[in-house]
């Protein structure tokens, strides 16, 4: 009797020994696997750091900009320019309009740097020595079209002296900011050194002085005149990119998916449009470019670098992670509620379209958002389709020549202007993270939304 | 096999004579299966049943699990149809319409044929709704007064009317699971069918809800036809005026409950209320 009773004490504790020694296994299993969690984890947060970390110290800056306050005098003199035409009586409307346009031609071929150096020379201290070409470095080349158009819209001007802030050059805005070297000698130096003198000279009496440089968002890309290069021709093409892509890949996307999901038989040939489907969700975008070229301008022949095409493309993209995140929400829903909606004699499209959906409208809102976010920061297959163009207008249609947010990043990144694009390629990063970080609020908070109304 | 089929058919005989002094079985028969088998794919869940259901009185399926009660149970509203390679044979006739005729509507059928499953499973929307969705769907409301009305009429009827009446417009997933089954049936009967099928439907309840269920059920019997299945040989005793037992996919013995549960005539059905299988 006492026997077995120790034995069974002794076999007692001989099985917790060993759930013990296990126990002191599984506890170190558990830690590292924690410590190589934690350890991915702060890998992950340290380069995403360090990417918004150099992204934002480059990018900021961009965001204020030298401007020059000038006091422009619309000298007869100077412009050597009769005043605008005004309409004689018994003057036909076809004349006076030859007039004006004859009056307008000769108003865009005058001179109009002429104006511009006369301004600066203005602000400058007298008898500053410097000559017209290096006094005309200091404001940026499209200051001579903002001064014109300004006498086009009010010819009254001619003879009159107004303040007008145009943007300093992109090198005299280097020059403030700091980024060239002053000890540089002059043959290393864009700027020549009466301008670089009188530059520190406007800053010094407040000719020149920084601001927020709205032109970033106003204005469209520009080769001759970097300071004045924006980004409105990009994101207006991305915003039709976008809304070609919501137009057509969500109702197309979400239909294939509820249809392959619920109403499709299950067969041979389903399968084989499932297993394509995935398949397509990782096809290398830029095979989606090829595809485009070859159909929709080869074949079509819609217009090149057109918003509509790329909206396409990306359509033809973003279709896969949408059917597929859909049927994944499809897949979710709890097969109680469509018991209950079929028992209830629902027909199958009411038990989908009163029941299912709804409950699954948020997850399907998300997917749909980050596929969309994920198309508007393609870059690759918009090149192929001629979206990498330069562009100096803004897209009033979605056939109108257009860039895209990413591309203009990859535009102004290969730009020969170094010194200043650094900064404004990191100010349009900036800008289309800004974008998606707009875009995926916008989905959680339409997600919690629905969710909470659900 | 052919042994089982005399076995089904001695046991039909014995049920009709059996049913005859049974106040509550001499209504008409609504429900007649005849050889009703059911394949799932290459396995089969059901082989020939064949059972008369009889009107407004609760017929109940018992039988272990895997048996095949709630495979017959779906079969009448052709819930099967829904289940991929689901393949059903025999015919089954409501008021001596086969309800597997090519040219019948399912949806009508099933608004004929109610069902209340064994998990609660209210819509994800107001009581009010989850009520109205069935007439709103079939057209059964001429206004909104009559939708009111029946709304009003189903939750009462329900048993559930006083408990809500204060908060229609909340969702009917934050009510209790007892409630939630009551509301499941309401929604059932909003339509006005003549057939409610349950599968267990107090088997995720507690003794309490399971309770009041039942006694709606017997309440319910005045006017519904009603077929519940149910895992618990006391509840089918209770409920119930007519027992069949299922067993592997067969039907071994139907019959009045009482004598079922007093006097069953197969070994099988003994031993399964003696509780030795199941």
């Amino acid at each position: 009797m006492t026997d077995t009773l120790s034995t069974t004490t002794n076999a007692s504790a001989e099985r917790t020994k060993l759930i013990r020694a296990g126990l002191r296994k599984r506890h170190l299993t558990e830690a590292i696997f924690k410590g190589f969690g934690l350890g991915a984890i702060v890998l992950a947060l340290g380069f995403v750091a360090l990417l918004f970390a150099d992204v934002l110290s480059k990018g900021i800056p961009a965001f204020t900009q030298s401007n020059l306050h000038l006091s422009v005098t619309y000298d007869p003199e100077t412009i050597g320019v009769d005043p605008a035409p005004v309409r004689t009586a018994g003057q036909s409307d076809a004349d006076f309009r030859a007039a004006n346009l004859k009056w307008q031609r000769d108003v865009a071929l005058l001179n109009w740097n002429k104006v511009v150096e006369a301004s600066l020379r203005a602000a400058a201290p007298a008898g500053f020595e410097i000559d017209s070409r290096q006094i005309l470095t200091i404001a940026e080349t499209n200051a001579r079209h903002q001064i014109r158009d300004m006498f086009v819209a009010d010819p009254t001007l001619l003879g009159k002296t107004i303040e007008v802030d145009v943007l300093a050059s992109a090198n005299a805005d280097n020059w403030v900011k700091g980024n060239i070297d002053r000890n540089l000698g002059d043959a290393q130096q864009q700027l020549s050194a009466p301008a670089r003198n009188l530059i520190d000279t406007f800053e010094a009496n407040g000719t020149i002085s920084s601001g927020f440089a709205w032109s970033i968002f106003t204005n469209v890309d520009s080769r001759a005149a970097p300071a004045a290069a924006g980004l409105a021709g990009a994101f207006m093409g991305s915003l039709y990119m976008m809304l070609v892509v919501i137009l057509l890949a969500v109702p197309i996307g979400v239909a294939s998916a509820i249809y392959l999901e619920e109403f499709a038989p299950k067969s041979r040939l389903t399968d084989l449009i499932e297993v394509n489907i995935n398949n397509l969700a990782a096809v290398p975008s830029i095979v989606f470019g090829l595809l485009g070229a070859a159909v929709f301008i080869n074949y079509l022949h819609l217009p090149l670098s057109a918003p509509l095409v790329g909206g396409l493309v990306l359509t033809l993209m973003t279709l896969p992670t949408i059917i597929i995140a859909t049927r994944g929400a499809l897949q979710g829903v709890s097969p109680a509620l469509r018991q209950a909606a079929l028992g209830m004699g629902a027909s199958k499209t009411q038990m989908v379209f009163h029941h299912v959906l709804p409950v699954t409208l948020p997850s399907i809102l998300t997917a749909t958002i980050i596929g969309v976010a994920q198309a508007m920061g393609e870059t690759a297959p918009l090149l192929l389709i001629g979206m990498n163009a330069f562009v100096a207008s803004v897209p009033a249609t979605p056939l109108d020549q257009a860039t895209a947010l990413p591309v203009q990043i990859f535009l102004w990144q290969g730009n020969e202007n170094r010194n200043f694009f650094e900064a404004r390629t990191s100010a349009a990063i900036i800008v289309l993270l800004g974008f998606m970080i707009l875009l995926n609020a916008i989905a959680i908070f339409l997600r919690t939304r629905l969710e909470k109304r659900a | 096999m052919d042994m089982l089929a005399g076995k089904v058919k001695m046991t039909q005989q014995t049920v009709n004579t059996a049913m005859n002094p049974t106040d509550a079985l001499e209504r008409q028969i609504r429900l007649t299966a005849r050889d009703v088998t059911v394949h799932y794919g290459a396995k089969q869940a059901l082989h020939g049943i064949s059972i008369d259901i009889p009107d407004r009185a609760v017929t109940s399926f018992i039988g272990p699990s895997g048996c095949g009660k709630s495979t017959f149970l779906r079969c009448i509203n052709r819930m099967n149809d829904t289940i991929e390679g689901a393949k059903v044979g025999g015919t089954i006739k409501l008021d001596g319409d086969d309800i597997y005729d090519p040219n019948l509507d399912v949806v009508e059928l099933r608004a004929r044929i109610g069902m209340v499953f064994q998990k609660p499973n209210p819509f994800p929307k107001s009581i009010y709704d989850n009520v109205a969705y069935g007439p709103r769907i079939h057209g059964l409301a001429k206004s909104k007064t009559d939708l009111d009305e029946i709304v009003v009429s189903s939750l009462r009827k329900a048993g559930l009317f006083e408990e809500v009446k204060d908060r229609l417009n909340e969702p009917g997933t934050g009510l209790s699971g007892g409630q939630q089954q009551r509301l499941c049936i309401a929604r059932a009967i909003a339509v006005g069918p003549e057939v409610i099928l349950m599968d267990e439907p107090c088997s995720a309840l507690d003794p309490i809800a399971t309770a009041i269920i039942e006694e709606l059920i017997d309440e319910l019997r005045e006017n519904y036809t009603i077929v519940i299945v149910t895992h618990s040989m006391q509840q089918a005793a209770r409920v119930s005026q007519k027992t069949a037992f299922f067993h592997l996919g067969n039907l071994i013995e139907e019959g009045v409950t009482e004598d079922i549960f007093t006097n069953p005539i197969n070994k099988q059905t003994q031993d399964y209320i003696m509780g030795r299988i199941g």
